[in-house]
């Protein structure tokens, strides 16, 4: 374990001194006494796993391939933009604009999540970017969603009250969205259909929530009794004669 | 100085805390605060607000006046001592740092209005309104950036750490502050043009972009407001005066007007509160504030927090015993209290309302 003390650290400096550790060979990094330094794992690549105490700042995990980050506190806004492949395990709460453009990787988050959170992921051929988030969420959950899996668990409410917020799935025209709740069709964008979960969602549902739930020290039967709602596009390329006549 | 310009887009950061019971902190504590979020701004404008400052001068209006040329404050004493009693000028205390190569000349009033003078409320702060108005609106070079009482704004062009050394805020004690860092992209960044905005006991610092501008100022130009600082912002400082010291609301309602819920939301509300949200949307369509903010809101009595309504800009809170935090990122609040009671992230539209106790 490679250990770096990020405290008063400028962020450009701490990330020199994580990336100075990875072209090293180091494969398990500590960053301690982080407080919001930004882009931190930004543009890492490979196997490694960085574990971050503290509350990270913006933008971390950008255009990350293959680590696994752990932060043991909350997170704050924009993390995984564009990631392409690895893990980032968040065991407090984390903001708005999560996995913008995520096209890989998992990002796995106990707690409530902000606005905006899977804005136009995009999954293709065998990638496909999943979003987990244990508690609730704010508007425009999966706007603009064109690929991948999102779930939203509502661990911590009542049973039968609403976890997600307002304008759901707003212009989603691809993957998966799977909420363990109520989905009121009224909040939810024009082209998204709510159906039930079929046993084909089971299997997906198991594998994904499986891993996440070893993640993070939860139950697994617990999280599976209640119901979930899946959320699809209903309409397909909505405008694509837009160009064409 | 020509400051003709229409409107400022914005990627600040900004910060405030509120002891509940009164305790004054320094002025270092909020720069500290502000001084994590530096990279959201660019250095071009970093300002303060803080209550409590003046206990000595409590009943005084504290005018804080930038000039941008000396014989600007030469007409503006002249208006203030036909006008008002002057218990006490000075100049600012600042400390010379070596990244403001140049600054205005800035120097503080603690006035009063000459009984045969008021106009306007019997208190006389349509007076003083009007007089901050003409002087900002029709003495060139002049600026009341602060004027409410026992409160004042500190601000600047610089960032959030330069700011608090030049104006020397850790030497000033108060029980709310606020601090904002400005990343201006439509204007020009000028001393005026940093935040906060304030009028009378009213202070705003905002991220964000108010859009309706426009329609807001014309609003306001209708009651008799000039808007002479040419950034956005400004018009939020004075519709929170014309909503709450001169309509009567109370602040939660004003934030609705500000923030006003859709329509289609309000369609599914009980009859009664429908009929109330209805009034006020027609009522005060002019004063909605359209675009992306979040914005934190100073006043004698309290601090709010709040977001546009559809949450385009960050806005996290934190409590720890009787202080209440607010800022952009959570790292700014951690950065002054590491262990908060709770943290949480305030819904798009619904505003965050602290207030003194007693």
């Amino acid at each position: 374990m490679f250990e770096i003390d990020a405290k008063d650290q400028y962020y450009r400096d701490l990330n020199d001194m994580v990336r100075a550790a990875v072209d090293k060979g180091e494969k398990e990094i500590s960053l301690k006494n982080v407080n919001g330094q930004y882009y931190i794992a930004t543009g890492l690549r490979g196997k490694l796993d960085l574990s971050v105490e503290g509350v990270p700042g913006n933008d971390l995990s950008a255009f990350m391939d293959g680590p696994t980050v752990t932060i043991s506190a909350n997170a704050q806004d924009n993390i995984a933009n564009t990631m392409n492949a690895g893990k980032i395990i968040i065991h407090g709460n984390a903001g708005d604009v999560l996995g913008y453009g995520m096209r890989g990787g998992k990002l796995h988050i106990r707690g409530d999540v902000g606005y905006r959170v899977g804005i136009h992921m995009k999954g293709v051929k065998r990638q496909s970017p999943t979003i987990i988030a244990g508690g609730t969420a704010g508007d425009f959950f999966g706007e603009y969603m064109a690929g991948g899996v999102l779930i939203l668990l509502g661990l911590d409410s009542p049973e039968n009250s609403s976890i997600v917020g307002d304008y759901l799935g707003t212009g989603m025209h691809g993957g998966a969205i799977y909420i363990r709740g109520p989905v009121e069709q009224k909040y939810c964008g024009a082209e998204v259909g709510v159906i039930d979960t079929d046993a084909e969602d089971k299997k997906v549902l198991e594998k994904l929530l499986k891993e996440y739930c070893a993640d993070l020290n939860l139950d697994y039967d617990s999280v599976m009794s209640r119901p979930f709602k899946k959320l699809i596009p209903v309409s397909s390329r909505p405008y694509g004669n837009l160009y064409a006549y | 100085m020509d400051h003709n310009f229409q409107k400022d887009i914005a990627g600040c950061g900004l910060t405030g805390l509120i002891s509940k019971k009164r305790e004054r902190v320094s002025g270092s504590i909020i720069a500290k605060s502000l001084t994590l979020m530096n990279d959201r701004g660019n250095g071009l404008g970093a300002g303060y607000a803080a209550y409590g400052i003046y206990p000595d001068f409590a009943d005084f209006y504290a005018f804080h006046i930038m000039y941008d040329v000396q014989s600007a404050r030469f007409s503006v004493e002249e208006y203030i001592k036909e006008h008002f009693h002057v218990e006490k000028v000075e100049e600012i205390p600042t400390t010379p740092v070596k990244e403001i190569a140049i600054n205005p000349l800035l120097v503080r009033y603690f006035i009063s209005p000459s009984k045969g003078s008021i106009t306007g409320d019997g208190n006389g702060e349509d007076f003083v309104v009007n007089a901050i108005m003409k002087i900002n609106s029709e003495i060139d070079g002049a600026y009341v950036f602060s004027s409410g009482k026992n409160m004042g704004a500190f601000k600047g062009v610089g960032n959030p750490s330069v700011i608090a050394e030049f104006f020397r805020l850790d030497e000033y004690e108060g029980h709310i502050w606020t601090g904002h860092t400005r990343f201006p992209t439509n204007t020009p960044g000028w001393w005026g043009g940093a935040h906060p905005f304030t009028l009378l006991d009213w202070s705003i610092v905002h991220n964000g972009e108010i859009s309706s501008y426009g329609i807001n100022k014309r609003y306001l130009e209708m009651f008799g407001y000039k808007l002479a600082l040419l950034t956005d912002t400004e018009v939020v400082a004075y519709l929170f005066d014309l909503l709450i010291r001169r309509h009567g609301l109370d602040v939660a309602t004003a934030c609705t007007i500000l923030a006003a819920p859709f329509w289609k939301d309000i369609e599914d509300l009980d009859a009664d509160e429908k009929e109330a949200i209805t009034a006020l949307r027609q009522t005060y369509s002019s004063a909605l504030l359209n675009g992306p903010f979040s914005l934190l809101f100073g006043h004698q009595n309290g601090l709010v927090g709040i977001n546009d309504r559809i949450k385009l800009r960050p806005l996290v809170a934190a409590t720890k015993d009787d202080m209440v935090y607010m800022a952009s990122e959570e790292s700014a609040i951690r950065a002054i209290c590491p262990a908060p009671d709770t943290v949480w992230a305030p819904r798009a539209g619904e505003p965050v309302i602290v207030e003194l106790e007693n």
